[in-house]
């Protein structure tokens, strides 16, 4: 079973997108802050990566950064899912080695799904 | 180091008048610079013809330096009062952009939790349950959209609108809206037509900035109507541009209301009478897209008659 980390303090999302994912098949590991999310990334070496951006403790660059320089984490593909629209955080965040950058609210919870399904069968 | 490029950057006119999103003739320091000039000006005039017509140089002196005191004086006033309103005004977005990035996270999740629980993957809803599900959704959209479009201003306003350009096909693009808009058009009892132009050839522009302009236009055509509604879709070459326009049979705009319709959040009294939905931001934005793209938009209408709302793009 593909596991994924999702790295998100929306306790909300965390229950809604966790529960698609679940039954699509796939194991979610919750974080609900930057620290808490790297620390997992490292232990559990997940298959994705759903990383949110404004998080307490760590902001989700700082913790894309780590993860892309720990030799056991920067091969984990990174989905950056954020509600910042801004270029300059969607350059930021390709520049660091997100693999992709999804804004919330362009998107339908289907087409979320469907995403990570395409990531995860390549 | 960082000193001088502080003060560097302060003595930047058009930096600091970039800051307030107004053009250079309302931007208070710009206004300042111009009275400078005004000042230093009027002195040197009032010198040469002090020192002509009158004799003693104490009384020409006393003149410059009264001009000069009373120019500066008015200066001053001026300006301050065109610096406070500008910052006002850039308060005024600042607190709309701060709202809406803050509304943007529940209502995210809102729209995602409502998606899971209609799916039927939580279980089956009950006969009764959708319609209300139906309602939260909708809402649910509504408020979505409005801080989306809010959003939108805010970026227009602060001039942080990303422009990526790209050749396409408005005429794929108004086939497929036209496609889009099916299920809304039969749902208002409204006929859309549209004729395939041959040849017409490919824009280079920013796509989706210009699909919400031709969805913005599609959108009112069909809300706006009466009874048996009629849409026209017309793309066209025109020299160097190409030009889509939507005629509508329907409420039209009061001559009164005409130079307001651009505006942010107008919304024309007899529409009001018609519909409770609708922001008001959709045209406004429309004329910054169009805009940013180099292009024209415009309208006519005659109220009860309908209206046609149009633009033209450059080709390239």
């Amino acid at each position: 079973m593909k596991t994924i980390l999702f790295i998100e303090d929306e306790s909300a999302l965390q229950k809604t997108v966790g529960e698609i994912l679940k039954q699509e098949g796939y194991e979610v590991i919750p974080a609900l802050d930057g620290e808490v999310g790297l620390k997992l990334a490292q232990r559990k070496t997940p298959d994705l990566i759903l990383l949110d951006l404004v998080l307490p403790k760590l902001h989700g660059f700082e913790v894309l950064k780590k993860l892309k320089e720990n030799s056991e984490t920067k091969n984990i593909p990174v989905v950056v899912l954020t509600n910042l629209e801004g270029i300059e955080d969607v350059d930021k965040a390709i520049e660091l080695g997100a693999q992709s950058y999804l804004v919330k609210a362009q998107y339908e919870l289907k087409e979320l799904v469907e995403k990570v399904k395409k990531i995860l069968n390549e | 180091m960082n000193f001088l490029k502080r003060i560097f950057s302060k003595l930047n006119i058009v930096e600091q008048c970039k800051k307030y999103n107004l053009s250079l003739w309302q931007c208070p320091q710009f206004l300042f610079l111009v009275m400078g000039i005004i000042i230093v000006v009027s002195s040197l005039t009032a010198y040469a013809f002090g020192t002509r017509y009158i004799e003693d140089p104490l009384t020409v002196a006393l003149i410059i330096q009264l001009l000069a005191g009373v120019l500066l004086v008015m200066a001053a006033i001026i300006t301050r009062s065109f610096e406070r309103l500008a910052e006002a005004n850039r308060l005024k977005s600042e607190f709309i952009s701060i709202v809406s990035h803050q509304l943007r996270s529940p209502l995210s999740n809102l729209k995602w939790t409502i998606e899971l629980l209609t799916s039927g993957k939580l279980g089956r809803i009950e006969e009764k349950q959708v319609e209300y599900f139906k309602i939260i959704r909708e809402n649910s959209n509504r408020m979505h959209e409005l801080v989306s479009d809010l959003l939108t201003v805010s970026r227009i306003e602060s001039a942080k609108l990303p422009f990526k350009k790209q050749r396409f096909s408005m005429q794929e693009f108004a086939k497929n809206l036209i496609m889009e808009y099916k299920p809304l058009a039969s749902a208002s009892n409204v006929e859309v037509i549209f004729k395939e132009v041959n040849g017409l050839p490919e824009v280079s522009s920013d796509p989706s900035r210009i699909k919400l302009v031709m969805e913005n236009f599609l959108d009112n055509a069909i809300r706006y109507v009466n009874e048996k509604g009629r849409v026209e879709i017309k793309l066209s070459q025109e020299n160097n541009n190409i030009r889509f326009s939507v005629k509508d049979n329907g409420v039209g705009i009061p001559e009164k209301d005409k130079k307001y319709i651009f505006q942010k959040f107008f919304r024309s009294g007899n529409v009001l009478k018609y519909q409770t939905k609708g922001s008001g931001l959709g045209l406004y934005i429309s004329k910054a897209m169009i805009k940013k793209a180099k292009g024209k938009i415009g309208f006519q209408s005659k109220e009860n008659k309908g209206s046609t709302f149009w633009f033209t793009i450059p080709i390239n």
